[in-house]
């Protein structure tokens, strides 16, 4: 039970949003030319951190839109939204 | 004379009738359940949870562990609550728990006598053998010997309800710190909440005899009160208890709107608030201990501080001959106020020796401990460790307070052990949490409001509020000294946590047999556990393991205190979702009409969906069924498959975002035609399956399965904005905006012509199958009209605005009537699509790819679409992949069975063997036997092969025949006529 700051609706309440896993997979450019190996690294490895990790959240019962959340998985702070296609903060 | 004549906060001219045990009481307005009882001479309410030991009223407040009730009856009743918290009310029910026989008489008793038996860790070890008497012979005794009140069994017919708050500043407890640091915060125009569990604000001083300028504190209480409540920034808030602190500035609170059955059925019965907070401030004060001795659980010994309270605020005095017992300063306030009503005070009993008597003309007794009281149902005397006997009937016992620090454990703050106050105090708190006054462990009342305006103004100016003064608070100077627990560990049966019944002979026992931890014995001897988690046990037992253990309290350390608080009832938390409610039904756009034409109705998913329409004569669902696919293939019929999820997709990007999340081309499909999709997971497997259609070049309409029109929406949403941001593609889901109706069967044309606005031609030629359109019917009713077809027959889907679909769908069935039309439900319509070998859900179960449905041809080579690369792998391509085909049984009489496992003819039937399942099976009116569609190995190169279907839940086997999956009209003749 938390709040996310969805970065075009404002604070909600995290039951309107959806968690969709880790942020940044890039999908191949080439998906012919991936090898098996690369194609799982894609589709099914993921880093499962204990502490800051950034993923992917949906406003699912708000504005659909989905966006990047920066949260400490121990302890539930987040320590910033940003949108899809913006550069995640580095500190 | 327990009802002292006059004082207090009790309103005498109001008399309330209460019952406890049978027999009648009379209360006042303002009491508690426990002040009335007391008031009428009732100590004995109650007996322990193993031993069956009378317990009596040990405080005044949510702390009380023993003086718990069953309240109210029949199925209105609920146990164990806390006589100490319930306000009094007219016609009140109360019984006592958790004994057999009378209350004075209690036959388990015995269990007292047989403690050996009962001690730490009994669960665990005592009655382990033999096995199967556990289960069968000792749980059920010892639950029902051990345990509290009981449950109606019946479905609580009050009402319960849940809300949601939003505030800067959250005031958690309306006690002098709490009221003070409110009014700070009130007068900047901040918007606060107050909540306290009392159903009078005010904490301590409604129940202290202090003066604060010059005035009664209660007088000051009222006047903060008083603004407060002419603030519209402010929302007071009693008979609510912060029971969790969670994440970010969130608790959840219990608000008690009323015990009483004569209210609870039309308005609720509690409320269940889920408050958002910028900032809290904790002023919950501190909580008494009581000390050790033999005998400490005897009723008539009670908390000082209730004691005190019980005087002072209720007029209620518990006893003729009053002692007192203490280790600090406050004892000695009991004594004075009790003197001060004119209660007979025997005597003050001192641990401490070196002190000057902090208030004087009390006889008192310094340096002294009590070793062992003694007395049947009630204390009759206590002895001193230098063999002194003193008779007495109450004993009020004040080991020093604990600071009610709970809510700042939730969030993972471990609370640190204080050498002064000898308490533990709040250590790491919440980020947006101050703890403020006795609940921080400051126990001097001056140096509390001091406290309260420094951490306010810093609170307020971070939140971005300007601080306006407040009047200066003068306040005696209360001290408060206190000595350390003793350094011995005094003898016989000494109650530490007075619900579980543990004593310092089970933490012995415990620590003894190795559980050391603090977190093992609890859970070892049960300390703590009970529905007072300990809020008076906890600390006194640790006392006991840091001198067994020869260890400092800070070494020992803390439990770590988890919500609720007090206890919730599941009632609360069900609020109003309880029965149907508790998953509220989406209604088909045609359901009263279905209704009205005596629809049988299905779950599904989160729809009702007729599932078929009996009419006279029929006796089971089958006969219903193969009518309405019999009239339907011979004539036509009408269903309702609005549950379909629809999405509607514009942009100039759309052609290629469909190629991009469907397997099969789209960007080629004509406008005004329609297509079957096949939707992939980027790992390869089949997600879903639907139909889009093009009515403009940047206009698509697409369908899902009613299962995963949500998810598959989502996933759109997802690869558009996360795949394809730069692509120009926008989505809306218009699933309850377009009422649809598939109309099948060879008269179809010919009925929708007729309701066809005039100019609109369908005719074969102009409406070939598979196209689409934007019509009118009805003279004007906007429809979108479709010629695809679920069940094989000449079909189409119509699509109206939600808001014409009863209008539209009781026309068509009056105009209907002449090519004999007949409604059909989700049964029909299942045995139609396995008649037609069409996959749906039980097909696509997350296991399948298009391989195995036998549609990998159409999966696309050429673009990159998502999930074609990994539907390629290997292991899903292999020669001997299953196949989705059909299946008929050899004896046309046997009935297929959805689930079976296919083994070969002569094999055993073994995992080793499995060569694939049935997935869906339907009765086929039109072959007039069972019909089943299923994948096994190579399927689509074995047709007239005979194979076992094997049902081992039942150890029946089906000998079958692999057949095409189109059972009916192979050819699709009759679709495209
Ligand atoms: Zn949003």
């Amino acid at each position: 039970m938390f709040i996310i700051n969805c970065p075009y609706c404002g604070e909600r309440e995290q039951s309107e949003f959806k968690a969709g896993g880790e942020a940044h997979i890039v999908r191949p450019k080439q998906p012919t030319e991936l090898s098996d190996d690369e194609w799982a690294e894609y589709l099914f490895m993921r880093k499962n951190i204990k502490g800051v990790q950034f993923e992917r959240w949906v406003h699912t019962h708000g504005c659909r839109k989905w966006f990047n959340v920066v949260r400490d998985t121990s302890n539930d702070v987040i320590k910033a939204v940003y949108k899809m296609g913006e550069k995640p903060p580095t500190k | 004379m327990y009802r002292i004549k006059s004082g207090g906060l009790i309103n005498r001219n109001k008399e309330l009738n209460f019952s406890f045990n049978g027999k009648n009481f009379v209360g006042y307005e303002g009491d508690t359940l426990s002040s009335a009882l007391l008031g009428n001479g009732i100590h004995l309410v109650g007996r322990s949870f193993k031993y069956h030991r009378p317990r009596g009223i040990f405080s005044s407040g949510s702390e009380e562990p023993s003086a718990l009730v069953q309240l109210e009856e029949k199925n209105f009743t609920e146990p164990n609550i806390r006589a100490t918290t319930v306000k009094l009310y007219d016609g009140l029910v109360s019984n006592s728990q958790n004994h057999v026989g009378s209350l004075s008489w209690d036959f388990m008793r015995i269990n007292d006598y047989l403690s050996t038996f009962l001690s730490a860790g009994f669960y665990y070890k005592t009655f382990m053998w033999p096995k199967a008497f556990w289960e069968k012979v000792y749980e059920p005794i010892i639950r029902n010997a051990a345990g509290l009140g009981k449950l109606s069994k019946e479905s609580d017919p009050s009402k319960y309800d849940k809300g949601y708050l939003h505030c800067d500043l959250l005031v958690i407890g309306a006690g002098p710190a709490g009221l003070y640091s409110a009014l700070i915060a009130a007068r900047t125009g901040a918007k606060i909440i107050v909540v306290d569990e009392d159903f009078i604000l005010g904490g301590s001083f409604n129940g202290e005899n202090i003066n604060i300028n010059d005035n009664i504190c209660s007088d000051w209480v009222k006047s903060i009160l008083s603004e407060l409540n002419s603030l519209k920034n402010v929302r007071l808030m009693s008979s609510t208890t912060l029971y969790g602190s969670f994440d970010h500035g969130i608790y959840g609170a219990l608000e008690v709107k009323s015990y009483n059955s004569k209210n609870t059925i039309t308005k609720p019965r509690h409320i269940l608030w889920k408050i958002y907070s910028k900032f809290s401030v904790l002023c919950t004060g501190a909580l008494e201990r009581s000390i050790l001795f033999e005998n400490n659980d005897l009723p008539g010994i009670m908390l000082s501080k209730s004691v005190r309270h019980y005087c002072n605020r209720w007029g209620v005095i518990p006893g003729n001959n009053i002692s007192i017992y203490t280790n600090n300063d406050d004892g000695w306030e009991t004594a004075k106020d009790l003197k001060k009503a004119g209660c007979n005070v025997v005597c003050i009993i001192d641990q401490r020796s070196n002190i000057k008597p902090p208030i004087e003309n009390i006889d008192h007794i310094l340096g002294r401990n009590i070793v062992k009281a003694k007395g049947n149902l009630r204390i009759s005397s206590i002895k001193l460790d230098n063999g002194r006997i003193i008779n007495t009937d109450c004993l009020a016992v004040s080991g020093g307070y604990n600071p009610n620090l709970h809510l700042t454990c939730h969030q993972r703050g471990k609370p640190k052990w204080n050498e002064v106050n000898h308490c533990f105090v709040p250590h790491n708190p919440p980020k947006t949490m101050e703890v403020i006054g006795a609940a921080n462990g400051l126990f001097n009342h001056e140096e509390m409001f001091n406290d309260s305006k420094i951490k306010l103004t810093k609170i307020l100016r971070n939140l971005g509020f300007r601080k306006i003064a407040v009047e200066k608070v003068n306040i005696s100077k209360k001290v408060y000294q206190i000595s350390p627990f003793p350094k011995k560990i005094p003898e016989g049966k000494i109650w530490v946590d007075l619900q579980n019944d543990v004593t310092v002979k089970d933490i012995k026992l415990a620590v003894h047999e190795g559980f050391h931890s603090v977190e093992l014995l609890k859970r070892y001897t049960t300390l703590g556990m009970a529905t007072d988690q300990g809020k008076n046990s906890n600390v006194l037992g640790l006392s006991v393991l840091s001198l067994i253990k020869n260890k400092t309290m800070h070494e020992v350390g803390t439990t770590i205190f988890r919500p609720p608080f007090t206890p919730v009832p599941i009632g609360a938390f069900a609020g109003r979702s309880r029965g149907k409610h508790f998953k509220p039904f989406r209604l088909t756009p045609s359901h009263n009409w279905a209704k009205s034409n005596n629809a049988v109705f299905v779950e599904a998913g989160n729809w009702l969906r007729a599932q078929w329409y009996p009419i006279k004569g029929e006796k089971t669902w089958r006969e219903s069924v193969d009518r309405e696919v019999i009239q339907t293939r011979n004539n036509v019929g009408i269903c309702d498959v609005t549950t379909l999820g629809k999405i509607d997709i514009k942009g100039k990007d759309s052609g290629a975002f469909l190629n991009f999340v469907y397997a099969n081309n789209f960007g080629k499909l004509p406008v005004g035609k329609v297509r079957y999709g096949l939707m992939l997971r980027d790992d390869g497997i089949a997600f879903d399956d639907g139909t889009t259609a093009r009515f403009s070049e940047n206009h698509f309409v697409m369908t899902t399965t009613t299962a995963n029109a949500v998810t598959v929406f989502r996933h759109l949403e997802f690869c558009k904005q996360c795949l394809k941001p730069d692509w120009d593609v926008h989505l809306i889901s218009t699933t309850d905006h377009w009422a649809q109706f598939a109309i099948a069967g060879p008269k179809s044309r010919k009925l929708l012509q007729e309701i066809c606005d005039p100019k609109i031609d369908i005719s074969n030629d102009k409406f070939p199958f598979m196209a689409c359109a934007k019509i009118t019917v009805l003279e004007g009713i906007p429809a979108r009209l479709f010629r695809i077809s679920f069940s094989g027959e000449l079909a189409y889907e119509i699509a109206v605005p939600r808001r014409y679909a009863d209008f539209f769908v009781k026309k068509i069935s009056e105009i209907g009537k002449k090519y004999s039309l007949v409604p059909y439900g989700t049964e029909a319509l299942g045995v139609m699509r396995i008649e037609k070998g069409h996959a749906a859900g039980n097909e696509l179960n997350g296991q399948t790819t298009a391989h195995n449905l036998g549609l990998g041809k159409m999966v696309s080579k050429l673009n990159d679409c998502v999930g074609n690369t990994m539907s390629e792998r290997d292991e899903l391509n292999k020669d001997d992949a299953l196949k989705l085909v059909g299946f008929i049984p050899t004896n046309k009489k046997q009935q297929l069975v959805a689930g079976s496992h296919f083994i070969e003819k002569g094999q055993i039937a073994n995992l080793e063997n499995d060569q694939g399942w049935m997935s869906s099976v339907a009765f086929s009116p039109m072959l007039n036997h069972s019909i089943g569609l299923g994948y096994i190995k190579r399927g689509n190169q074995r047709y007239g092969e005979k194979v076992n279907a094997v049902n081992p839940l039942k150890n029946e086997i089906t000998e079958v025949e692999i057949h095409s999956p189109h059972f009916y009209d192979p050819e699709g003749e009759l679709l495209r006529g």
